[in-house]
C-alpha cells in the first residue's frame, strides 16, 4: 500500500508539532529559554500537574469528566503531611507510610466519586465538581486553614537531589507515566475504558460492566490526583488546602491541548505529556520574554478552544449542549 | 397536481429509485406500498424535501420545482406527518404547531400568546381535536398527538397558495381501532383542502381510504391500482414478485439441524408491553428466522435472549440451564452473542481497530490478571482476518473506516472467536452490496455446519426464506405461525406475507 498522510494522521501530530513551534518561538526571541536549567524549571512546575493531567486523562477517554481534583489533591496533601508528621516526620521508616495514607485517600475519594456518579445516575460533571468542594472543605476542616510544613530532608530531595540537571520528582513522574501507559495499553481495563468512550451501547453489549469500570477509573484518577498531591507538597515543603488550587483549569487544558477527546475514546497519556508540556512552555515562555502572566491565562483559553476544535468532529453532534 | 416525473436515486452501492413516475391529483388520496427497502423511504423523502433527486423532475401544477430541504417543501404546500412523532414534547401544543412559523404572532420581539392560541384553536378544529392549545404536547395520547401533528401540516394552509399535498407515514400504527376510524374520518372530510399520501403495512387500510395505490418494489413503481377494485392479495403478489435463486442462499449447503440438542429454549416470554406468551426452541445448527414487518416485536425478543431486557414472565433456558440474571454479560458468559442492527453504534467502536474490537467480548481469555496478551491478540485477528477474508491492511487498522461488509465481519469473527454457540443477527446484510452478502450467506452456513444455533432477522422475505430451517411469523409480538424451511419444501413469499399484514 501507498503510505498517504490522512487528515486523521496530521490531527494526531498537530500537539506534538505546537509543542516544538512554542519551543522554537520562545526561543528565538530569548535564547536563554533553550537550556537545561529553564527546561528543569519547566519539569518543577509540570510534573504534580502531569499526574493530575494523567489521572483525569482515564476519565475523559471514558467520555466522562472528573472536576474533583482540586479538592482531592488539597485532603490528600494534608493527610499526606498529617500522617507524615505523626508518624516522626521523615518518609523514611515508619512515616514512609505517609504515601500509601495518602494514595488511599485519593482512593477513596475517587471510589466516592465513582459511586456517586454511577450509583446515583449523577451526570460526572456535577457529581465531581460538587465533591471537590466538598474536598476543599474538608481540608479546610482538618487543617482549620493552618499551613502544614514539612521539613523532611529525604522527602524534600525529591526537589534538591539532581540528575542530569532534573529534580528526581521528574523522575518519579516520568515513572507513574509509563506505569499508566501501562494500564491504559496492556490491561483489560485500559482497553475497556477506550471501548466505553467509542461506544457505551457496544461496550454493554459485548458484555462489559460498565458501572464498574466507570467506578474504576475514577479510583485511578484519585491516586493520580495524590501522588500529584505527593508532588505538589514535595515542590514547595508545604501542605495547605491552597496545595490543590489551580489544578483543575491546568490539568483539564492539558488533557484537551494534548489531544485527547472531550467525547472519549481517542487519546490517551502520551497526549497528555505532550498538553501539559504546552501549557507549562507558555506559562514559563511567557515569563522568560518578559510577558505579564495575565497573559497567560488568555493565551491558553484561547489554546484550548482551538484544540476542542480542532479534535471534535462537529458533524457527529447536531447540538452543542 | 403533484407530480414526480422519473426520479432517481443511487447511494452508494444501492440504486434506490429507478425512473419513478408518481402524480397525485387535488384532492385525492393515494396509497404507497412496498416492501421494507423498496426505496418506500427515499420516494417520500424526495417529496417533502429531505432528500434530493439525482435526476427527474418534481413538478407542481406542471411547473418544475426544486426542493432544498423541507422548509422549500413546507412552502410549496407539501407537509410530512412523521412516523415517529416530531412534535417537541415539552412545548406546549400551539407552540409545536407554528413553530418556525411564529412571525404572524410577534410583536416588538414578543409572542402575542392569546392571538397564537386563537390561531391554534382554529387549526385544531380542522382535525377536530377539542383540547386547550396551551396543554404541553407530553401529556395528550398517541392518538391525539398524531392529529395535533396534522393540524400543524394543516397550518400550511393559511400560508402557501395552491392546495396542500400532505404525507402520512405509517399513521395508524400505535392508534386503536376506534381512533384508525376517527382519524380517516377526518382525512376523508379534509380531501377539500389537501391530498394525501398514505404510507402504511396496513393494506386493508390503504385500499379503506385510497382512491389509487402505487405498489413500489426494488426502486420501481410495479404497479398503480385502483383502491376500490383491488384486492389485498393481488397487491401482496406484487410487493414480494420476485424470483428467488437457490444458489444465492447457498441452499445446497443447508443440512439438517441435529433435533436432539436444544441450545436455546423460550418457554412462555412475556416480553414488556406485549401481551403475548412467546415459546420455541433453537437447536444446534439450526438458522431459525423471525419474520414480520417493522415493529412487530421481533427486536424485543432478541433483546430479552441477550439479557438487555428482562421478560416479565416466562423462562428462558440456554443448553438446559435457567437464566437467572438478565445482563448482557450474563448473557455473553453463557455463549450468546448478539450482532446489531445499527453497527456504528453496538457493533463497532470506532476509533478502535480490528483485534481491539474483536477481542472486547472475550478479554479475559486474553489476558492475566489484568494485563493483555497483545500477541495473542494479534495472533487471533490475524487467523480471523484469513479464515473469513476480512479485507484489511492489518489488525491495526481503524474498524470505523472499513465497508459495512467487514464491518459485519469483524462484528462475526468477535462472537464465533469467543466460542458463541448461540448467534443472533439482526438485519445482517442490511447496506451491504451483493458479494459482501453472499460473504454473509456462506458465513451462515459455516456457523451451522460447526453446530452453532442462529436467530435470524433478515433484511426480506427471501432472505429469510433462503437462509432458515424454520420461521416464525410474528405478528404484533406474537408468533402467527410456523413454517419448516426444508430445502425443497420452502413456503413462498407470499405465504407468509398474508401472516403479517
Amino acid at each position: 500500500m501507498v503510505p498517504h498522510i490522512s487528515a486523521e494522521t496530521i490531527r494526531r501530530w498537530v500537539p506534538l508539532f505546537v509543542l516544538l513551534g512554542l519551543v522554537l518561538f520562545f526561543t528565538a526571541l530569548n535564547p536563554h529559554f533553550f537550556s537545561v536549567r529553564n527546561f528543569a524549571r519547566i519539569a518543577i512546575s509540570a510534573t504534580p500537574a502531569l499526574m493530575v493531567a494523567v489521572g483525569v486523562t482515564f476519565v475523559i477517554l471514558m467520555g466522562s469528566i472528573d472536576l474533583s481534583m482540586e479538592g482531592t489533591i488539597a485532603v490528600a496533601a494534608v493527610m499526606f503531611a498529617l500522617i507524615l508528621n505523626r508518624l516522626g516526620g521523615s518518609v523514611v521508616g515508619v512515616g514512609g507510610l505517609a504515601i500509601p495514607g495518602a494514595l488511599v485517600v485519593g482512593a477513596a475519594l475517587g471510589a466516592i466519586n465513582g459511586l456517586i456518579h454511577v450509583k446515583l445516575k449523577i451526570p460526572s460533571f456535577m457529581a465531581s465538581l460538587s465533591l471537590g468542594f466538598v474536598g476543599v472543605g474538608l481540608s479546610l476542616l482538618i487543617t482549620g486553614g493552618d499551613r502544614i510544613l514539612i521539613d523532611d530532608p529525604v522527602f524534600r530531595s525529591l526537589l534538591t537531589v539532581r540528575f542530569g540537571g532534573f529534580p528526581l520528582m521528574t523522575y518519579v513522574a516520568l515513572f507513574c507515566l509509563v506505569v499508566a501507559w501501562f494500564i491504559q495499553a496492556n490491561t483489560t481495563i485500559g482497553r475497556n475504558f477506550y471501548a466505553i468512550g467509542g461506544g457505551e451501547e457496544l461496550a454493554r453489549g459485548s458484555g462489559l460492566n460498565v458501572g464498574r469500570l466507570r467506578i474504576i477509573a475514577f479510583v485511578i484518577a484519585g491516586v493520580f490526583y495524590a501522588l500529584g498531591a505527593i508532588l505538589a507538597v514535595a515542590r514547595l515543603g508545604i501542605a495547605e488546602t491552597e496545595t490543590g488550587r489551580n489544578f483543575m483549569f491546568v490539568s483539564i487544558t492539558s488533557v484537551v491541548v494534548g489531544g485527547t477527546a472531550l467525547a472519549g475514546g481517542s487519546g490517551g497519556v502520551w497526549n497528555t505529556l505532550i498538553g501539559v508540556l504546552i501549557v507549562n512552555v507558555i506559562g514559563n515562555g511567557m515569563v522568560v520574554i518578559g510577558l505579564p502572566d495575565y497573559f497567560q491565562d488568555g493565551m491558553l483559553g484561547l489554546l484550548v478552544i482551538s484544540a476542542v476544535y480542532l479534535s471534535m468532529d462537529r458533524r457527529a453532534f447536531s447540538f452543542v449542549k | 397536481m403533484f407530480e414526480l416525473k422519473n426520479v432517481e436515486k443511487r447511494y452508494p452501492g444501492v440504486h434506490v429509485l429507478k425512473g419513478v413516475d408518481f402524480h397525485i391529483n387535488d384532492g385525492e388520496i393515494v396509497g404507497l406500498v412496498g416492501e421494507n427497502g423498496a426505496g418506500k423511504s427515499t420516494l417520500m423523502k424526495i417529496i417533502y424535501g429531505a432528500v434530493q433527486p439525482d435526476a427527474g423532475t418534481v413538478l407542481i401544477d406542471g411547473k418544475p420545482v426544486h426542493f432544498r430541504h423541507p422548509r422549500d417543501a413546507m412552502r410549496a404546500g407539501i407537509g410530512m406527518v412523521y412516523q415517529e412523532q416530531s412534535l417537541i414534547p415539552n412545548l406546549t401544543v400551539m407552540e409545536n404547531i407554528f413553530l418556525g412559523f411564529e412571525a404572524p404572532f410577534v410583536r416588538m420581539g414578543a409572542i402575542n400568546w392569546r392571538k397564537m392560541a386563537k390561531a391554534a384553536r382554529h387549526q385544531l378544529g380542522k382535525v377536530k381535536l377539542d383540547i386547550d392549545p396551551a396543554t404541553i404536547t407530553s401529556r395528550l395520547t398517541f392518538a391525539q398527538r398524531q392529529l395535533v401533528e396534522l393540524a400543524k401540516v394543516l397550518a400550511l394552509e393559511e400560508r402557501v397558495e395552491g392546495k396542500l399535498v400532505i404525507l402520512l407515514d405509517e399513521p395508524t400504527s400505535v392508534l386503536s381501532r376506534k381512533e384508525i376510524d376517527l382519524l380517516f374520518d377526518v382525512v376523508r372530510e379534509l380531501r377539500r383542502r389537501a391530498s394525501f399520501i398514505f404510507v402504511s403495512h396496513r393494506l386493508d387500510e390503504i385500499l379503506t381510504l385510497s382512491d389509487r395505490v402505487y405498489v413500489l418494489k426494488d426502486g420501481v413503481i410495479v404497479d398503480v391500482v385502483n383502491g376500490k377494485e383491488a384486492r389485498v392479495e393481488s397487491i401482496q403478489k406484487k410487493m414480494v414478485g420476485r424470483d428467488i435463486n437457490e444458489e444465492y442462499y447457498r441452499e445446497d449447503r443447508q443440512l439438517d439441524y441435529r433435533d436432539d440438542k436444544i441450545l436455546l429454549e423460550l418457554d412462555r416470554v412475556v416480553c414488556k408491553g406485549r401481551p403475548h406468551e412467546i415459546s420455541f426452541k433453537l437447536h444446534a445448527g439450526e438458522v431459525l428466522a423471525l419474520v414480520g414487518v417493522e415493529g412487530a416485536g421481533r427486536e424485543k425478543i432478541l433483546r430479552s435472549i441477550f439479557g438487555m431486557t428482562r421478560p416479565e414472565k416466562g423462562s428462558i433456558r440456554v443448553e438446559g440451564e435457567p437464566m437467572r440474571a438478565f445482563s448482557v454479560s450474563n448473557s455473553v458468559a453463557h455463549g450468546v452473542g448478539y450482532i446489531p442492527r445499527e453497527r456504528k453504534i453496538e457493533g463497532i467502536a470506532g476509533g478502535m481497530n480490528v483485534y481491539e474490537n474483536m477481542t472486547l467480548s472475550q478479554l479475559k481469555d486474553y489476558s492475566t490478571g489484568g494485563v493483555l496478551k497483545l500477541g495473542a491478540e494479534h495472533e487471533l485477528a490475524r487467523d480471523w482476518i484469513r479464515k473469513l477474508s476480512i479485507k484489511v491492511p492489518s489488525e491495526n487498522a481503524d474498524c470505523g473506516n472499513l465497508s459495512g461488509g467487514n464491518q459485519q465481519k469483524v462484528v462475526l469473527a468477535k462472537w464465533r472467536s469467543s466460542g458463541s454457540r448461540i448467534i443472533m443477527l439482526d438485519h445482517p446484510t442490511r447496506g451491504l452490496d451483493i458479494g459482501a452478502k453472499e460473504d454473509v450467506y456462506d458465513m451462515v452456513r459455516e456457523m451451522s455446519e460447526k453446530g452453532v444455533g442462529v436467530i435470524l432477522i433478515a433484511d426480506t422475505l427471501e432472505e429469510a426464506i433462503g437462509l432458515s430451517h424454520t420461521i416464525a411469523v410474528v405478528k404484533d409480538g406474537e408468533i402467527k405461525q410456523w413454517f419448516n424451511c426444508q430445502p425443497g419444501s420452502k413456503p413462498s413469499p407470499y405465504d407468509l406475507i398474508r401472516y403479517m399484514v
